[in-house]
């Protein structure tokens, strides 16, 4: 405190752009410009320029010249596109669910005193935390096709006499990405959802017991409903990140056996980094806005209810 | 009533050990793979889950024969780069969005709420010609000026939540007291706001280090790359994987966010839910 007296003790010299810094809406103007500078420079500008690109043929050292929806058209008739909104479509929505499932599990199994409560709580966390990048290639270490560790435990155990090839059958690989994706996410979704339910008071529970309540009744009377805005906004982050996720895949498959693995994000990047087709590749992108928009407008619709 | 012993092994011990190994395992096998030499590594004879004999020659050929301290001193270098400049920004946005309500503060407040939810692969294309006409390519530059975009939103709603959460009469007293807006914020609000700087800290500095796509896209050269990408990219080569070297890389990659965080776990937590909640 004395740091501040001292401070408010000094006198003020009164010149023009002091004065100025007095006034809330100049000051005010002053101090969100870097951020917006930044923001409008590096995240609006491309945003627009992503939706200008994908209306032309541009690429690699060409600027390219407007062609409307050439791009959206050519790419509806793409097998390997289709395959790829099959894949993004089947990737998102079976991972989101399960990481939905298991994700409030564990919040539920936690939210309770118990030997090693922090530990629990903390060591839960890792798997978000670290490099998706790094975990990744744990998991492309994992799902080895001559080495693999599950295949080694497996044959242990007397339940497979050969190898397995995760990464070679295409419902395989699918299926062990939306693992290695639902492994990522469960912490995202616990620690979330914890906090939620941290603040649900217990006397609606103890007033759910006097009335007989079973514990499934209690969660599906008293947690469910209570938690429905938070589940709702931490799915719709989940959804997002995982439409639009690209590093699990580019990492473990690179979009293989046979484009099987491509998303969004891994075929555009090699349309357009990889194979130089600029325009192309950010009309692949531009295919996520619909679901963007939706999922924006239902984070609001439940952060505005709070 | 008190459940039994057996019905709580079942319903939580049980589901709890079962979460566990499965979040857990990637890094015990991420460990083990990292100290197992190599005659054992590959020898599906032996238990592959532990070993008699660690050794430390995958980290020996991971630092002396790899690219990786290059890599460690780029990704540290554009973490705290990019940290400063995001935080700075953070800062200045969400105490003017939050305590000075100037005219089309609310708005700002939403439009950074939004500028949170666009995913980094909608941005990666159009991006990559701006750092080209820019002439950052290949260069750390490029990686500090892009990672605001997904730091600055993330920051500044978080402070923003910390700010609101600070009565305004400690503002109004010093400024009764003749204090300038400058020294109010200065002297007042930051330090009583230092917990959530920290957090923000925190998070902006693992989000920095974890980050892959843009630094895939931007940096092309061997030495310039980050270890999320160097890793990935130079040391899976072709068909000899070295696998050993490989997971010693992970796991020191790993180490930084894992022990800056474990610091800071309450205020992560804290962090992250009041940005989900706010």
């Amino acid at each position: 405190m004395a740091r501040v007296e001292a401070a408010a003790r000094r006198p003020l010299p009164r010149t023009l752009g002091s004065e100025l810094l007095e006034n809330r809406h100049v000051l005010g103007g002053l101090s969100v410009s870097p951020a917006l500078l930044l923001l409008g420079v590096f995240l609006a500008y491309p945003f627009f320029l992503g939706a200008w690109l994908s209306l032309t043929d541009a690429r690699i050292a060409h600027p390219g010249r407007f062609v409307g929806v050439e791009n959206f058209a050519y790419l509806w008739g793409d097998q390997v596109f289709r395959l790829a909104t099959f894949n993004t479509a089947l990737y998102a929505g079976v991972a989101v669910v399960l990481k939905l499932v298991l994700g409030f599990s564990l919040a539920l199994l936690v939210n309770r005193e118990f030997r090693g409560k922090r530990f629990v709580r903390a060591a839960m966390l890792l798997p978000w935390i670290v490099p998706t990048s790094l975990s990744a290639l744990v998991f492309y270490w994992i799902y080895d096709s001559q080495w693999s560790v599950i295949t080694w435990m497996l044959r242990r155990v007397g339940l497979v006499e050969g190898f397995i090839n995760y990464l070679g059958d295409p419902n395989l690989a699918r299926a062990s990405l939306i693992a290695a994706n639902v492994w990522r996410g469960i912490p995202f979704f616990a620690i979330g959802l914890l906090a939620g339910l941290q603040t649900v008071s217990p006397t609606l529970y103890e007033a759910a017991e006097i009335d007989g309540a079973g514990a499934w009744q209690k969660f599906w009377a008293v947690t469910w409903p209570l938690l429905l805005p938070l589940t709702v906004v931490v799915t719709v982050f989940s959804t997002i990140m995982t439409v639009g996720d690209f590093q699990l895949v580019w990492i473990v498959t690179r979009g293989g056996p046979a484009n099987a693995t491509h998303l969004f994000g891994t075929l555009a990047y090699q349309r357009a980094i990889q194979g130089g087709y600029i325009g192309e590749g950010a009309a692949i992108a531009g295919f996520m806005l619909p679901v963007l928009i939706v999922c924006v407008l239902l984070a609001f619709h439940y952060l505005r209810r709070d | 009533m008190r459940p039994s012993l057996a019905v709580r092994t079942l319903t939580f011990y049980l589901p709890l050990w079962v979460f566990l190994i499965f979040l857990l395992f990637p890094f015990y096998w991420m460990l083990m793979t990292a100290i197992k030499p190599n005659r054992d590594l590959y020898n599906l004879a032996l238990n592959q889950l532990w070993t008699a004999a660690p050794v430390l020659q995958h980290f020996e050929t991971l630092l002396w024969r790899t690219n990786f301290l290059p890599w460690l001193r780029n990704t540290l270098v554009i973490s705290v780069g990019a940290t400063a400049l995001a935080l700075l920004a953070s800062l200045l946005a969400a105490y003017a969005i939050q305590r000075l309500r100037f005219w089309g503060s609310g708005f700002l407040g939403v439009a950074i709420f939004l500028s949170y939810l666009v995913p980094q692969v909608i941005l990666f294309i159009p991006l990559a010609q701006i750092i080209n006409r820019l002439g950052l390519w290949d260069k750390p530059t490029a990686l500090i000026l892009t990672y605001p975009t997904f730091l600055v939103p993330f920051a500044t709603w978080l402070l923003m939540g910390y700010f609101r959460s600070l009565p305004v009469e400690l503002d109004d007293c010093a400024r009764i007291d003749g204090a300038s807006r400058f020294q109010v914020m200065r002297y007042i609000t930051l330090p009583l706001a230092l917990p959530g700087i920290l957090s923000c800290l925190i998070f902006a500095f693992t989000l920095s280090w974890n980050e892959y796509i843009y630094a895939l896209v931007f940096l092309s050269s061997t030495a310039s790359k980050t270890i999320p990408v160097g890793l990935a990219t130079e040391l899976v080569t072709g068909d000899v994987f070295q696998w050993g070297p490989l997971m010693a890389g992970a796991l020191l990659g790993s180490v930084p966010v894992a022990l800056a965080y474990s610091f800071f776990v309450e205020h992560y937590v804290a962090g992250l839910t009041g940005a989900l909640k706010e």
